[in-house]
């Protein structure tokens, strides 16, 4: 079963918050996305400095099988992006709460977001 | 919902695979990594279970004249131990099915349908076979397919027949099937496939099954066989240039338009059905001069367009894709679209929308991938 990290906040598009008090907070996609969009090929960012809003796509994540939209669960400016997972995506299948984040907030603003334990228990995760 | 499972089920839960449902069937999508398993088709070699296609025999002292009958192609012209990729049609030239038949003997023939059309096209040969002296018997329920797939497929099935038979597997060519003794079994091997790559397909009763499937999976450890599941099948055949059925094959399409036109034989003796419609079809120019036909389509930048997505020429939509992902192995979008005849060029580019951005994409020849000899 596709693991969920305890730390982390999720949105209900999958993707997770981690914040560290203050600074940008750290985005990316859960491995119950990863595992269910199979093999990632393509990943498409928003840009450093742009701004985002919670709720709202801002990119998308392509698999061999299948295409789905970014969602960005925070609202803010975008401080930085992996450019690793740009140029090698299967990171985010690999290790989809490490190397395989997306890119960084500056939030303003949260969207509604879950618990580990909440986000776990409506898609089927483990902790 | 799926109300079918293969004999081979356990052994692919066991193998930790994602199932997904097709033709009615709870088949195996992928085992760990779509990728990895399209990648082992293409280098080494991957198993596939297709126990979900359709296995119906056809015998009887007319049966030759019978498929003539029934079927698009001359299939009384093939020679005992060979097959023929044909098309079921019906009377206005669209497609039921599109299928192999093995003739195993002057008046005894295998047709294999795809999974979801396996019943139909069972009814459709029984009804058609009034006035033949033929029995059409549908075995699909009680028989396993398994293939293996790739540059080692060869190599992994020696491990498995006794050295006396080897040049009955060695000497067997493409789309030629042969009885051989498998893993101490005598079988129906076939060699042919869906991938693009060298392969072979074995026929085997569902009791066997599970048995056959471990022995290819221990003599295939030490020559890069894996599990391959519908999705990397998919992939494969896509790059291939082969038609799916339900994507680019369906009872609305003729074959003229689907590039299937060889397979049609309208220099037949014999009437078919279908053949009134077809020569029409094809008098008219539908797929070549007018109407639309089935193309390759080139990604230029990284997106990939997928089926049902609108193609369009300065703005205009022009056709729509069937079939369409991210090559695994030529690392470029590729996609399958049926478009307008006037832009069906080799070289032409055209637009894919994109959910929202045309994205172009250049028209090429079929299929994307060819693998060396």
């Amino acid at each position: 079963m596709s693991k969920v990290v305890a730390e982390l906040k999720y949105s209900a598009e999958h993707e997770w918050v981690a914040s560290d008090g203050g600074g940008p907070v750290g985005i990316g996609i859960s491995a119950v996305a990863a595992d269910a969009l199979g093999d990632i090929v393509y990943v498409d960012l928003p840009e450093v400095g742009s701004t985002v809003t919670a709720g709202e796509t801002c990119g998308e994540v392509e698999s061999t099988k299948s295409v789905s939209d970014l969602y960005s669960p925070v609202t803010g400016e975008v401080t930085e992006i992996n450019d690793a997972v740009v140029s090698d995506p299967a990171l985010i299948n690999n290790d989809p709460y490490g190397a395989g984040w997306l890119f960084k907030v500056a939030a303003t603003e949260e969207g509604p977001l879950m618990s580990a334990e909440e986000y776990a228990a409506t898609n089927g995760g483990e902790l | 919902m799926s109300e079918n499972y293969t004999a081979l089920y356990e052994q692919h839960k066991k193998a930790g695979a994602s199932f997904t449902d097709f033709g009615g069937w709870q088949m195996p999508l992928k085992y760990e990594s779509e990728l990895a398993e399209h990648h082992a088709v293409r280098q080494s070699a991957g198993l596939f279970d297709l126990s979900h296609m359709g296995e119906v025999w056809v015998s009887g002292p007319d049966a030759a004249a019978f498929l003539d009958y029934a079927l698009v192609g001359k299939l009384s012209a093939i020679a005992v131990g060979k097959a023929k990729y044909s098309l079921i049609c019906n009377a206005d030239g669209g497609i039921i099915d599109d299928l192999i038949s093995y003739r195993r003997a002057e008046d005894k023939y295998l047709v294999v349908p795809n999974a979801g059309n396996a019943k139909v096209v069972a009814a459709a040969l029984l009804k058609r076979a009034a006035g033949f002296d033929v029995v059409v018997e549908d075995v699909s329920s009680g028989t396993s397919l398994i293939a293996v797939q790739g540059p080692n497929a060869e190599a992994i099935l020696l491990e498995l027949v006794p050295a006396e038979q080897h040049a009955l597997v060695t000497e067997l060519k493409y789309y030629a099937a042969v009885e051989v003794s498998i893993n101490g079994q005598d079988l129906l091997l076939a060699r042919t496939g869906y991938t693009g790559e060298d392969g072979f397909e074995i026929y085997i009763p569902n009791v066997d099954a599970p048995g056959l499937w471990e022995a290819l999976l221990e003599a295939g450890e030490g020559h890069g066989l894996i599990p391959a599941g519908l999705a990397a099948r998919d992939s494969l055949r896509l790059e291939a240039g082969m038609p799916l059925y339900g994507n680019e094959l369906s009872q609305h399409v003729n074959a003229y338009a689907a590039g299937l036109g060889p397979v049609v034989s309208l220099a037949k003796e014999s009437d078919f059905v279908g053949r009134e419609a077809l020569t029409s079809i094809k008098a008219a120019g539908v797929g070549s001069t007018i109407g639309q036909k089935l193309v390759g389509l080139k990604g230029t930048g990284r997106r990939a367009a997928r089926g049902h997505y609108s193609v369009l020429k300065d703005g205009s939509l022009i056709g729509e894709v069937t079939s369409g992902q991210p090559s695994p192995t030529l690392s470029y979008p590729v996609a399958m679209a049926y478009i307008d005849v006037e832009h069906s060029e080799p070289g032409t580019i055209v637009d894919v929308d994109l959910r929202g951005k045309a994205e172009p994409f250049e028209v090429v020849q079929l299929p994307f991938y060819k693998r060396q000899k």
